[in-house]
């Protein structure tokens, strides 16, 4: 039976500083198998690949790939073993054609290109598997679907015979995907063995024999296709619901403050990342965002902040549509956007300054005339670090780089609830936190919303938007699956929105 | 293996060994040419400081060759603090000093006071149109201004070059392709070797000190250049803060062309900069783009700069030696920037590469 698996992971442990991004996690992949990986954000799903592609070695476990204990330092050393990992982000060369993209980097390229040979071996694996490739097309001409397929086609030809997919259908139309999993089931039946990561449970159910569900660093459990449907799924994905303590203020909601009308936006590859979204936003109320991420939630938060560009729609803030408005121009109405990207430190805070700076960028305006005065913000600085517990050496001349993730979370949110907005836009603002510090975050939260501010609130735990928000809406490819009142609905339900199963009976 | 790793902050201490042992080493390395070249190293090296401090008139020749290097190095530093590449500082240089002549022909009978400021002016002007023409397509249209201010250098010293050789050729140079000189009306007046532009690089150098740590602009400038995102968040006008900058940083490079006309060689002409414009890059780039640093960096440099120039006379040694004394010493200070930023590790076997 062993003969069956070519990837057996067992006990796979990583550490990161003080987080888990693994903890103990089984895998094995048949020959011959689609097998999807199913988790939310940060459950490990990615961590995972990249031990097996080789980007990073675990702190415990081993790999067993095609029967032998293996280890793999290296993506290179990856390929040699046949596993060849299809990047989120396509890494091709713009200017070059199809076929020169796969002899670039490939081992069998001899110093002189011969192209006829690579042609050749492209036009048999192209046959074999059905693909659309014009080998002297220019990458910057192909659409995304062709990208694709030429990154698949090159990880093919440089001799993989197990492929990892990160979310390969978060770019695609429907088309696309179907092209894309007849592409699949082919490779499948050359001998190939795929794993796809994803989140979206009607693809996991078309296209994948076995599916490993991932929690919080952890294997929840490895199920066949057809022992299961998508409610046991989504149920498993995002676990029971937990009692937290984060506290839920009852607030008499107020008026109407924010309206957002069909709001569309493009993204790069003119895909719809936001699509017709409405909804309204009341004084008093927290308005939770619940999607996986790359929904539309960043586009959204920067679109009201006027950082994104709007193709269509309305936001109408104190009876005034703000689209096309300046960030100048929405900041001096009163929003305030305490974004936090995924990379923290990329849009709320310079990270070379110090934190007296930091508290700075958003006062230095108030006083007139050509100055700065660094003696309000230092006061600002002193009280935020006391107040949040924030822990750092000095608020002067230590850049907010070198504080803890939680350290430089605190300051960013602490500045910007100081600032005491007309309406506030926070995106994943416990992130990394601790319990107790996130714990603060949540009252600084409450205390605005009894101040009847209205706030809108990304997350990705949907334990603390149940808990914490007046209202949850959930986002899934852009597009509004459902608003709904978190305690009359099920988690479970909630994965089901995430997943792009429509909404069925909530509060719309 | 060896691998080089990034330091953490280095501490100050560290910083001043570092340095100090770089430049000793420097000397050291040094010292073989200066033999191979007939002379006494230790000689040598006291002539050099001889050269800059030996009398009143040596250090007014240290303070000369410092004006033009600390503004512009003020100046490529406004630009370097946004991350915008300015490396045209030899061309606005050129374009200050045309600007500061083209007043001297046009109205060449103004009163001293009123001359001098007209030309300053003008050069200001001269200089900062000179970056804002490619600050503005950075900004409009996101070309690289690496390689649009590198070619307006060219561009500038075409022109100059024009204006000598033709357009401003000087008749009473009989033959002598020279712009003449300029009159005693345009020339900043001197005490005992030091002329009046030392004092207005005083006045510079306290306004850019409060420009970049004190004033909204330095700091957007600063944001900018950290990240524009964050400029974006905070709602900065980005295409306004990369025109003031440009403004400010080609309009002191500008500056120093009048200074050099009017204080130093008498006339405009190809030969002016003398480099400096680049010079000035590794200047502001040493001192970390921080205001005193770079008043301690330039004045490192003028002394060897003058005292290259007082040994060749004093020693008689060819000029090349000079030069290339100069050029080991930078050599090291560059290589131990090196240092104080990195450090060497030896591969361990079985290394993390997350």
């Amino acid at each position: 039976m062993n003969n069956d698996y070519v990837v057996r992971m067992k006990n796979i442990t990583k550490v990161f500083g003080k987080v888990k991004a693994l903890d103990h996690v089984e895998f094995s992949l048949k020959k011959g198998e689609v097998h999807a990986i199913l988790g939310e954000n940060g459950a490990g799903k990615s961590s995972l690949m990249n031990v097996l592609n080789g980007i990073y070695m675990p702190d415990e476990g081993s790999v067993e790939v095609k029967g032998q204990i293996v280890k793999i330092t290296s993506p290179k050393d990856a390929l040699n073993l046949g596993i060849g990992m299809l990047p989120q982000h396509y890494k091709l060369v713009e200017v070059f054609s199809a076929i020169e993209n796969v002899a670039a980097g490939s081992r069998k390229t001899p110093p002189f290109l011969n192209k006829k040979k690579i042609l050749d071996d492209m036009g048999k694996l192209i046959d074999k598997l059905g693909m659309d490739i014009d080998p002297h097309k220019k990458v910057y001409e192909m659409s995304v679907a062709e990208k694709q397929s030429l990154e698949i086609f090159k990880v093919l030809y440089r001799g993989a015979d197990i492929l990892i997919l990160d979310e390969p259908t978060a770019v695609l139309t429907p088309q696309e995907i179907n092209n894309l999993f007849g592409i699949i089931r082919k490779m499948v039946n050359n001998g190939c063995s795929v794993i796809i990561i994803t989140h979206k449970l009607e693809e996991v159910m078309e296209i994948s024999d076995r599916i490993t569900i991932m929690r919080k660093g952890t294997t929840i459990q490895t199920v066949n296709k057809n022992e299961t449907n998508q409610q046991e799924l989504a149920g498993m994905m995002v676990g029971d619901v937990m009692e937290l303590n984060v506290p839920y203020v009852q607030v008499e909601r107020g008026k109407k403050c924010l309206e957002v009308k069909s709001l569309t936006a493009v993204d790069r590859n003119k895909v719809n990342i936001l699509d017709h979204v409405s909804f309204d936003l009341y004084a008093g109320e927290i308005l939770g965002v619940a999607g996986i991420a790359g929904s539309g939630q960043k586009e959204l938060c920067e679109g009201i902040a006027g950082l994104y560009p709007i193709k269509s729609g309305e936001v109408i803030f104190e009876g005034e549509n703000i689209v096309g408005k300046t960030p100048e121009k929405i900041y001096d109405l009163g929003i305030s956007l305490s974004f936090v990207p995924e990379d923290r430190l990329g849009m709320g805070l310079v990270s070379s300054m110090d934190i007296i700076d930091n508290v700075l960028l958003k006062d230095y305006r108030n006083k007139k005339g050509w100055g700065i005065s660094r003696a309000v913000s230092r006061g600002k600085a002193e009280m935020l670090v006391e107040k949040l517990n924030v822990s750092t050496p000095a608020i002067e001349n230590h850049a907010v780089s070198l504080l803890s993730g939680g350290n430089i979370q605190k300051v960013l949110l602490g500045r910007e609830i100081a600032l005491d907005p007309k309406l506030m836009v926070t995106a994943y603002a416990t992130r990394g936190l601790d319990v107790g510090s996130s714990q603060i975050i949540y009252e600084l939260l409450n205390a605005q919303k009894v101040k009847m501010k209205p706030i809108m609130y990304v997350g990705e735990d949907l334990d603390v938007l149940m808990n914490l928000c007046d209202r949850i809406m959930v986002l899934c490819e852009g597009k509004i699956t459902g608003i709904v009142d978190p305690r009359k609905t099920t988690k479970e339900a909630i994965g089901l929105l995430m997943s792009g199963v429509m909404d069925e009976g909530g509060e719309k | 293996m060896i691998h080089i790793v990034k330091k953490e902050v280095p501490k100050t201490r560290d910083k001043m060994i570092i340095r100090v042992a770089a430049i000793l080493a420097a000397l050291l390395v040094a010292s073989i040419i200066v033999i191979f070249a007939g002379a006494n190293p230790l000689q040598l090296y006291f002539g050099i400081l001889q050269g800059c401090f030996g009398s009143v008139h040596r250090f007014a020749a240290t303070m000369e060759k410092m004006v033009p290097l600390l503004v512009l190095s003020l100046g490529v530093m406004v630009a370097f603090k946004m991350q915008f590449w300015n490396i045209g500082a030899e061309g606005q240089f050129l374009m200050g000093a045309v600007g500061a002549t083209l007043v001297v022909r046009l109205l060449p009978n103004l009163p001293l006071p009123i001359m001098l400021l007209c030309m300053m002016i003008l050069a200001f002007v001269f200089g900062a149109v000179w970056l804002m023409i490619p600050a503005f397509f950075k900004a409009r249209f996101g070309t690289n201004e690496t390689l649009f201010t590198l070619m307006l250098n060219y561009i500038a010293l075409t022109l100059v070059t024009a204006l000598q050789y033709d357009f401003w050729k000087d008749p009473a140079a009989s033959g002598m392709p020279k712009i003449a000189n300029l009159p005693d009306n345009a020339l900043l007046p001197t005490v005992s070797g030091f002329n009046l532009s030392i004092f207005f690089v005083v006045i510079i150098v306290l306004v850019m000190y409060f420009f970049m740590n004190k004033s909204k602009k330095g700091f957007e400038i600063a944001v900018l250049g950290e990240s524009e995102n964050t400029a974006r968040y905070i709602g900065l006008n980005i295409t306004k803060t990369i025109m003031i900058a440009a403004l400010v940083s080609g309009g002191l490079c500008g500056l120093v062309g009048m200074f050099q006309i009017s204080g130093v060689s008498g006339a405009l002409s190809v030969e002016i900069t003398g480099g400096l414009g680049f010079t000035a890059i590794i200047v502001a780039w040493l001192s970390g783009l921080k205001v005193p640093f770079v008043v301690t960096n330039a004045f490192f440099f003028a002394i060897l700069l003058q005292g290259a120039s007082y040994i060749q006379t004093a020693f008689q040694i060819p000029s090349s030696v000079a030069e290339m004394i100069q050029a080991i010493i930078l050599f090291f200070i560059l290589g131990s920037e090196f240092l104080l930023r990195y450090r060497f590790v030896r591969d361990q076997t079985e290394s993390e590469v997350a």
